[in-house]
């Protein structure tokens, strides 16, 4: 397993955001974390990786730290980049955790940065690309730290359609070659054609588990998300697309 | 194994590095044969090296060594600890007093002006600064607390720099007498002048404690490029690396404070000066920066000698009148690139 979490429990003050969620993941899977925001999913990896205190067990947040930067690559929401560095630089920042142990960083920076598409990038200055190129460069920082384990946290927001997709492309096939990925989305249609399970969180509960075809129900849907949606098996694939909201005004209430 | 920067960048790094350590050597010798004294600058440095020519080896070895030597280890403290601050809080417009250690380094030295024991005792003045930056470094760890992040770093070093100014304001309120508070304004000018070998036995122990802690942080620093989370996520011991910059940061500007006063703006601006030739590398700034605010210190104090050499111009007056223009001119320029 490359992820045991049990009654893993994560409180902001006296109120739990994450309660008692337990789940495995295995190498081969890619896993779509899905859930209404405040669900609690970013506080889920962040606990998971013990980057906010919790409660039960999570296996990466039981190593040290620098076993655990090898163990599992972290992707935050928020796209910082402080300093003008190369895009180069910014993907080398994901070796880290294995600088000075004779591996081959280059490679692996060069690997990540034609992975994202951004060979012809290398030099440039990363605080002058666009907001998609950066959030695709910051990608290829966490794809260079080689990790067993990617935890990405809303990874393609903000990107255009054939970024989102390329984007989902790469993880999936980190998934094929042995890893593991897990990356909490909002775009429900590309969670359910890319992953290959769904985990969905409710008021930082677990409430649902599975492959996609079995968790998109309209019940969950109704119950979870207040939505309504069309879900296909196509010879395209599975396809899913919200229609509309289940409560009568139609908009905030 | 020492990790390799991309072959590309290399030389040039190397170059530059070079380069700004012939310049520092340049201005060293500089600061050592220009002087009031007018000694011919060959047989100054014969002087100095040999021992041989009675009045000469006094005013090199006694008066012009140590103010060179200070010279080149504050202005390199200031502008290593001016880069790795900048890193830190990952704000171009930090500075190294912002944790308030230069401030309570002047409220001990004015204390020891104040009290007037140092008339009696020579070396108290920078003990008692000395004193205050350590006190300083203890109150801002607690306020911020053990795991805080950077803001809450901010925003203790605010309130201790408030809290040391406004009873250095007090001590110059209750200045006994007028000669008094004058010694005290004229101290915090900041100036080189008339410091002894004793004064560099005192401040370099600190200094080269507070170069090696910050030494060790490239590594964390650059890390900190991708924001906190992601630097934690990187294996990171963000607690650890607050802790070494605090206490790094707070023994070099401490004991600058404490022999040289307050010299403003060049931890402010060395890495400014540098930033864009290391490619914004905060692990590659860091010996650029201290290497530059060195230059600037030993250029700034040989400019007190020359431009006014009978009128003692403080040199920390000389930074913020060449300093706060650049500074401004830095913002411009940022501000257009926006």
């Amino acid at each position: 397993m490359l992820l045991t979490l049990d009654t893993l429990t994560v409180r902001r003050g006296l109120c739990p955001v994450v309660e008692r969620v337990s789940l495995t993941v295995a190498p081969g899977e890619c896993v779509g974390l899905i859930g209404p925001n405040g669900a609690g999913k970013t506080s889920l990896l962040r606990g998971a990786l013990g980057l906010l205190p919790a409660s039960g067990h999570s296996s990466l947040a039981a190593m040290t730290p620098g076993a655990r930067a090898r163990a599992a690559a972290w992707l935050p929401q928020a796209r910082e980049i402080a300093w003008g560095i190369s895009v180069a630089h910014l993907v080398r920042l994901g070796r880290t955790p294995h600088l000075g142990r004779g591996l081959d960083d280059d490679g692996a920076v060069t690997h990540a940065l034609s992975r994202m598409g951004l060979e012809n990038f290398r030099d440039r200055a990363a605080t002058q690309l666009s907001g998609g190129e950066q959030a695709r460069a910051l990608i290829a920082r966490a794809l260079a730290q080689e990790a067993p384990l990617l935890l990405a946290d809303e990874p393609i927001a903000g990107l255009d359609p054939a970024a989102q997709i390329a984007t989902m492309r790469v993880f999936a096939r980190l998934a094929e070659e042995g890893g593991a990925v897990i990356a909490s989305l909002h775009d429900l249609g590309l969670a359910a054609r890319h992953c290959t399970r769904l985990i969905v969180l409710s008021a930082g509960r677990l409430v649902a588990d599975g492959p996609p075809r079995e968790v998109l129900t309209p019940s969950l849907l109704a119950e979870v998300f207040d939505i309504r949606a069309y879900l296909s098996d196509t010879p395209d694939g599975l396809v899913f697309q919200p229609l509309d909201t289940l409560h009568h005004h139609g908009g905030f209430s | 194994m020492i990790p390799q920067p991309s072959l590309k960048t290399l030389p040039d790094q190397r170059a530059l590095v070079l380069s700004l350590v012939a310049l520092v050597v340049a201005l060293f010798i500089a600061s050592l044969v220009v002087g009031p004294a007018g000694i011919p600058p060959g047989r100054g440095l014969l002087a100095l090296f040999t021992g041989q020519g009675g009045a000469e080896v006094l005013v090199m070895r006694e008066i012009r060594l140590p103010r060179a030597i200070l010279g080149l280890a504050i202005g390199a403290s200031l502008g290593l600890a001016g880069a790795a601050m900048q890193g830190f809080l990952r704000n171009p417009l930090a500075e190294p007093g912002l944790i308030g250690t230069s401030a309570a380094a002047a409220l001990g030295a004015v204390l020891a002006i104040h009290t007037g024991i140092y008339a009696s005792f020579a070396l108290a003045l920078p003990l008692m600064a000395l004193a205050g930056a350590g006190l300083s470094v203890g109150v801002i760890l607690m306020l911020a607390g053990p795991r805080g992040n950077a803001l809450s770093l901010i925003l203790a070093g605010i309130a201790v720099s408030s809290l040391a100014g406004a009873l250095t304001s007090l001590v110059l309120n209750l200045a006994p007498n007028p000669y008094a508070a004058s010694e005290i304004v004229f101290w915090m000018m900041g100036s080189l002048a008339d410091r002894s070998l004793l004064h560099v036995a005192l401040a370099l122990p600190f200094l080269a404690l507070g170069a090696a802690l910050i030494a060790t942080t490239g590594r964390g620093l650059d890390a900190l490029t991708l924001g906190e989370d992601a630097a934690a996520s990187l294996g990171i011991n963000l607690t650890r690396l607050r802790l070494k910059l605090v206490l790094g940061t707070a023994a070099l500007v401490g004991a600058s404070v404490a022999v040289a006063g307050a010299v403003g703006f060049v931890g402010l601006i060395a890495p400014h000066l540098m930033r864009r030739a290391v490619g914004a590398r905060p692990s590659r700034l860091l010996p650029a920066s201290a290497l530059t605010g060195a230059a600037i210190l030993l250029a700034a104090d040989i400019a007190t000698r020359v431009i006014a050499p009978e009128r003692d111009l403080k040199l920390g007056v000389l930074t913020a009148l060449v300093g706060a223009p650049f500074f401004l001119h830095l913002v411009r320029r940022m501000a257009r690139e926006v």
